[in-house]
């Protein structure tokens, strides 16, 4: 058995090395686009300073459209759309595009629902003083909310790990198709095991580290 | 320095109309205290936060310094805001900014430069007692020391006003008596307005040089602190009063009393007791002194005693037509039949 594992180990390193890829490309891009996109929903809100009606309905609508595909459905429908963009839909950096484009609404939400934390009387304060809208967003809102931002980018990744799996059995690669490839098409219990073990541990250091990072940066 | 004319704030909340403000008009001195005094939900808040257009008024203008605020373009409203600092009961402060960075963001708002912000940090936290603490969040610090952060953050622009919202109903006695000296200092030695709102009466007649009773959104009295706490009008004024003037008699004695019980108020520096002395050398009747309090309003007193007048009806009556004639206001409170009641 453990050779079957030894015998394995370079592509399982390199489906390991997969995902990582794929996840780490769609969190750059949760963090690049999701993160503005989800303070633009807060600040635009109602009662907040930068209030739009238009401008939060359009938001959230395009948000609850991606959000309310289901990750597989989604994956095909952008098959088309990584085409274009890539030239081609195999390979982890193919997966990539479907994979950002489902944590762009999903970091947004999360964005968003922990800024709303915010005591409403600090931003106030702020206005109070005279600061500008830049200077609200940059100075107030992200510094108190870099807790909940750091919490919410643990739950995206590990979401995404999740997510990666799914991608994984279109041609994706990594630790998702490796396991779909020995442990569904070749009955190979060994191979399935190892890959959910790597999965676990996987997950849990992404857990512990993202709390870690939370608790180290919150002064509450 | 603040002139609100005919102020109104009407909110819409499931298609009930809400009135916060009610057609207020109201003017506040340059370099005078101003409270606002009233019970929770009167609209002090929503009238406070109309002065610096944290609340767009429904109707109505505020002057600030002789400018209509309306007229400002977003970007001189943000500039004439930092002309107006503002403190809040739940002190409003950053939790992941230490005591400099918070009050270093009202210098950065106004686009000052590193070392600009250095100095005048280290000197506003001098100026409300803080140097030693800096580098701490909030977290750490008490009620009274987070209200101190947030009055060095609101006077770094160096206002010509301050806002107060109940800036010290979170705070317990001792620690309030400490933050209304500062503001005390603050509008001696900075010169600034001061605007103050509160519940409690303690606080205005602690700083305020002249108040406005509020409710349902109107201001129902307004004048000096020690008028409205000698010569209150409106019943809700009376019963604030009577927060600070408070004079309940035991029950037991009341109902030992058979004679007139009478109240004396008097103004100023009169001399109570010779007055009282006075009174019972001229009439052939006996007194005795149930109560005597003297409250100091603005530091100026006002002195009040509650007497029971015994002996000869008509002798009485002719002793606090005497009193009457000397003192501010006698008001007879049990004309010796029995069934009192004090207030
Ligand atoms: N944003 C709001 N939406 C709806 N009603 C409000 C709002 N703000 C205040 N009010 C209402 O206006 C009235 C006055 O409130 P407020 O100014 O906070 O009173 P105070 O400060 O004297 O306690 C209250 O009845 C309150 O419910
Ligand atoms: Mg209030």
């Amino acid at each position: 058995m453990m050779e079957r594992v030894i015998a394995i180990l370079p592509e399982l390193n390199q489906a390991f090395l997969e995902t990582l890829l794929m996840v780490s490309i769609a969190l750059a891009v949760a963090i690049l686009i999701g993160l503005p996109f989800g303070i633009l929903l807060f600040v635009t809100d109602r009662g907040l300073f930068l209030e739009n009606v238009l401008v939060k309905r359009v938001a959230g609508l395009v948000i609850n459209l991606i959000r309310s595909v289901p990750f597989v459905i989604l994956l095909v429908f952008l098959l088309p759309f990584t085409q274009f963009l890539l030239n081609t839909t195999i390979g982890p950096l193919a997966a990539s595009v479907s994979l950002s484009v489902a944590a762009i609404p999903f970091y947004a939400r999360i964005v968003e629902s922990s800024a709303r934390d915010i005591d409403k009387g600090v931003i106030e304060a702020a206005i109070a003083v005279g600061a500008s809208p830049w200077m609200i967003i940059k100075s107030i809102i992200l510094p108190e909310v870099k807790p909940g931002l750091i919490t919410g980018l643990t739950i995206t990744a590990i979401s995404l790990i999740g997510y990666s799996a799914m991608a994984g059995t279109i041609g994706g690669g990594g630790i998702g198709d490796l396991a779909i490839r020995y442990g569904y098409y070749r009955y190979d219990n060994t191979i399935m095991f190892t890959t959910v073990i790597v999965l676990i541990v996987l997950v849990q250091v992404v857990q512990y580290l993202g709390d870690l990072v939370a608790r180290v940066v919150s002064k509450r | 320095m603040i002139k609100l004319e005919n102020i109104s704030k009407k909110y819409n909340s499931k298609g009930k109309q809400i009135i916060g403000v009610d057609d207020v008009t109201l003017t506040v001195e340059a370099g005078e205290v101003f409270g606002i005094v009233g019970y929770s939900g009167a609209g002090k808040s929503t009238l406070l936060r109309c002065i610096n257009l944290l609340e767009k008024p429904t109707s109505g203008k505020v002057f600030v310094d002789g400018v209509n605020l309306h007229e400002l373009s977003p970007k001189d409203l943000r500039k004439a805001r930092q002309s107006i600092g503002m403190i809040f009961q739940g002190f409003h402060l950053v939790s992941s900014k230490t005591v400099f960075e918070n009050v270093a963001f009202a210098l950065r708002a106004a686009g000052a430069d590193k070392k600009q912000i250095k100095l005048r940090v280290e000197e506003l936290l001098a100026l409300v007692g803080l140097e030693d603490r800096r580098d701490q969040y909030p977290a750490q610090l008490s009620g009274g020391q987070k209200q101190r952060v947030s009055i060095a953050r609101a006077l770094a622009n160096q206002p010509k006003i301050l806002l107060c919202d109940e800036a010290t109903s979170a705070l317990d006695p001792g620690t309030t008596k400490s933050i209304l000296s500062l503001l005390k200092k603050i509008n001696r030695e900075l010169g600034l307005t001061i605007v103050v709102i509160t519940h409690e009466m303690e606080v205005v007649k602690e700083i305020c040089s002249r108040c406005a009773v509020m409710q349902d959104g109107k201001v129902v009295e307004q004048g000096s602190t020690y008028d409205i706490f000698s010569d209150p009008a409106n019943p809700l004024t009376v019963s604030f009063i009577q927060t600070v003037l408070n004079f309940d008699l035991p029950k037991e004695l009341l109902e030992e009393i058979n004679g007139k019980l009478v109240r004396l108020q008097f103004k100023g520096s009169i001399a109570a007791e010779a007055v009282v002395s006075d009174m019972l050398q001229a009439f052939p009747i006996r007194g005795n002194i149930l109560h005597g309090k003297v409250e100091y309003i603005q530091s100026k007193p006002l002195g009040i005693f509650i007497m029971e007048l015994n002996g000869n009806e008509a002798e009485v009556n002719k002793a606090i037509a005497y009193l009457r004639d000397k003192v501010s206001k006698v008001e007879v409170l049990d004309d010796g039949t029995r069934n009192r009641h004090l207030a």
